[in-house]
């Protein structure tokens, strides 16, 4: 199913982030958000580490959320979020979606722990990772998300990043959790959907959703979007779900084009070598090699 | 070994600097060669800089993944014989606590800079406070002691990481730079001498590293590769570091002598300033940190108003000044302390001088105004001519 299809699903007319928020320009991380909060509904509890999302979310009584949102320590996302299911549970209320919101850094690296232990009790929590693949609310350092060959302020022009983006996604599945999905901000519907679906699930729901970052990329913020769309078409962000650890579905694949399409659109990326970028695209195509094994 | 004078890495002159970036130039010159960091608002920057200086002088620098992984690196690396250090605010520090107690129980050198901002919890990352002050040495659970400096200028907490570093090793125990944003953020001249006196840590071959016969002494701390059979235990350890956790008397032993290595050497540790305090001041402040600037230029007004005002100025908060405070404070009709926090030092004075102190609080995430302690004192503090 290689190209564009369509998808079926609309997207919820209703807004659960109202405008005021405080994110820059072209922020994918707010995108992320307002479509997922369409997705789940008002009857959603948000958890939010230290991060972009909970410093941009604004001020009170100006907060743009217009849900629950419980701003815990960084390390202790799905922690906290287990503690306030457990406290539904308590009162008997089975009708709300926990909502653990965190950033690559807060997910990938400091909160590790807190998620890999909820998973494997498979806590009845749902998990979205905004994947901006670097921490930048403390200003632009490297994540265990940051792609090969990135800059970040701790991993410079001269010595870009050296180590593979962390597969967050085989983690989580090796966790056997019920759904675990990727996704990103250019394409709403297949968000949408996912969340929609891990929604209607019991257990422990992972989804990360691709969010570029127009100030951390080092790319005007009008192209955010697009940027997002490249890194799908050129298979660097495939869109695919797990279910139960095993079962593998690629849900979207419009590509594929050339990696170079979607690096050269960012500043990140502007020392890289023409060898460099044969790597990249070399890596790349291997990593959907061994995505296509795995859905076969 | 112990003190020697050895030759900067940094060209002697004058440099304009951030207070942060002068934390990591002096970490730099002291020998500073690992560094454990992770981001935090407002002491990036010490992290940020000393990556650039580590370039020059073949130092190690690793983004940790958070900050208890920061302390724990710090404490493998002090063991396998580098000078460490991180830099951290309120959030990370919390984060940090149980290494703490771990590197004090286990003798570690560790230098840690903690660039207050105003708490509890993430609080206003980027504004400065004084929220800290207790945590440092009170955080981490069991009796312990730690040393804790107060810089007011970007020139001394350039001088104090150095000192910071030298008193880890010396007393085998974490030190921290106790900074806040107010310091930490602020631009100013610093001056780099050509020479700078380090604390080269003793090793002593065969001598047991958790013992000294020497009253509230500090034993000699061999590292790893070294050739000693080390053991390092956070459970209670005889001097060789052997597990002893049912001995009575061993675990009085080592606790007392935790304790006693910093009280008993207090005076050789304790460092703090004065300004007006000859003439036998009406009205004793004691301040430290920025506020300690603003509480200067408040004792200066008050002075040129004919109103005997003195300033004692903390530079150790701890082991906490004890004798200069008591004997600063004797004649004094009253004690006022300003501080951004609800009172940490002023119960700490209170305690010690066994009367009123005044306490000039202020939790709003900004600098203390030297208006705000000029108002205070003229209004409350009763000064008789």
């Amino acid at each position: 199913m290689v190209g564009y299809q369509k998808i079926e699903g609309r997207i919820p007319e209703q807004e659960w982030l109202s405008c005021g928020h405080l994110a820059c320009p072209g922020c994918g991380e707010k995108l992320a958000m307002r479509l997922a909060l369409k997705a789940l509904g008002k009857r959603t509890i948000l958890v939010v580490p230290a991060g972009c999302s909970a410093v941009v979310d604004g001020m009170f009584p100006h907060s743009s959320s217009m849900v629950p949102f419980l701003h815990t320590a960084f390390e202790t996302t799905a922690s906290a979020a287990v503690g306030v299911r457990a406290g539904l549970d308590v009162r008997g209320v089975d009708n709300v979606t926990v909502l653990a919101w965190g950033g690559d850094g807060a997910t990938f690296d400091i909160g590790l722990q807190a998620l890999s232990a909820a998973a494997e009790r498979n806590e009845n929590i749902l998990y979205v990772c905004y994947d901006n693949e670097a921490y930048m609310n403390t200003g632009i350092q490297r994540s265990s998300a940051t792609p090969w060959g990135a800059w970040t302020g701790t991993t410079p022009y001269d010595h870009p990043k050296d180590r593979p983006k962390k597969d967050m996604m085989a983690i989580m599945a090796a966790h056997k959790i019920p759904y675990a999905a990727s996704a990103s901000v250019a394409f709403p519907e297949d968000y949408v959907n996912k969340l929609k679906k891990a929604k209607a699930i019991f257990g422990t729901r992972y989804v990360q959703v691709f969010s570029p970052c127009p100030s951390g990329w080092k790319t005007p913020s009008d192209i955010s979007v697009k940027v997002a769309r490249l890194a799908v078409e050129s298979r660097i962000y495939p869109l695919y779900e797990i279910e139960y650890g095993k079962r593998y579905t690629i849900t979207l694949d419009p590509g594929p084009i050339a990696v170079k399409e979607y690096l050269k659109l960012q500043g990140r990326f502007r020392h890289l070598t023409q060898a460099e970028i044969d790597q990249i695209q070399h890596n790349v195509d291997e990593t959907w090699e061994e995505l296509l094994e795995k859905v076969r | 070994m112990g003190y020697r004078k050895i030759r900067g890495v940094t060209p002697p002159g004058q440099y304009f600097l951030q207070g942060d970036e002068a934390c990591a130039e002096g970490a730099v010159a002291a020998g500073c060669r690992f560094f454990a960091g992770y981001p935090i608002t407002p002491a990036s920057e010490v992290m940020e800089h000393i990556v650039r200086r580590f370039k020059d002088c073949d130092g190690v620098f690793v983004q940790m993944e958070d900050e208890i992984g920061s302390i724990a690196a710090m404490i493998g690396a002090s063991w396998a014989g580098a000078k460490p250090m991180t830099s951290t605010s309120g959030p990370g520090l919390s984060l940090m606590m149980e290494n703490i107690g771990y590197a004090a129980m286990t003798e570690t050198p560790l230098v840690i800079v903690d660039i207050q901002r105003a708490g509890p919890s993430t609080g206003q990352a980027t504004r400065p406070g004084s929220g800290d002050m207790l945590q440092v040495k009170y955080g981490s659970h069991g009796d312990y002691e730690i040393i804790a400096l107060s810089p007011w200028s970007v020139q001394e907490i350039y001088d104090m990481t150095i000192r910071a570093f030298n008193l880890a090793e010396r007393f085998r125990v974490p030190v921290f730079v106790l900074s806040d944003e107010g310091v930490g953020h602020l631009r100013e001249n610093v001056t780099v001498e050509q020479e700078v006196t380090v604390f080269e840590r003793d090793k002593a071959p065969g001598q047991p590293p958790f013992h000294t016969d020497e009253p509230g002494g500090v034993p000699p701390m061999p590292c790893f590769g070294d050739g000693e059979k080390l053991l390092v235990t956070g459970s209670t350890h005889d001097p060789f570091g052997y597990r002893k956790t049912q001995v009575s008397e061993v675990h009085e032993r080592l606790v007392s002598r935790l304790v006693g290595k910093i009280r008993n050497r207090a005076d050789e540790i304790v460092d703090t300033d004065s300004y007006f305090l000859d003439d036998g001041p009406d009205v004793l402040l004691v301040a430290y940190g920025i506020t300690a600037r603003a509480a200067l230029s408040a004792a200066k007004v008050l002075r040129d108003e004919g109103q005997k005002v003195g300033l004692l100025r903390l530079r150790t908060i701890w082991p906490f000044p004890e004798r200069v405070v008591v004997e600063s404070a004797q004649k004094c009709k009253e004690v006022v302390v300003p501080e951004l926090n609800q009172g940490q030092i002023c119960r700490e004075i209170e305690r010690l001088l066994d009367r009123d102190v005044i306490s000039l609080p202020q939790t709003n995430g900004e600098t203390m105004k030297p208006t705000k302690i000029i108002e205070f004192v003229r209004e409350r503090a009763v000064t008789q001519p």
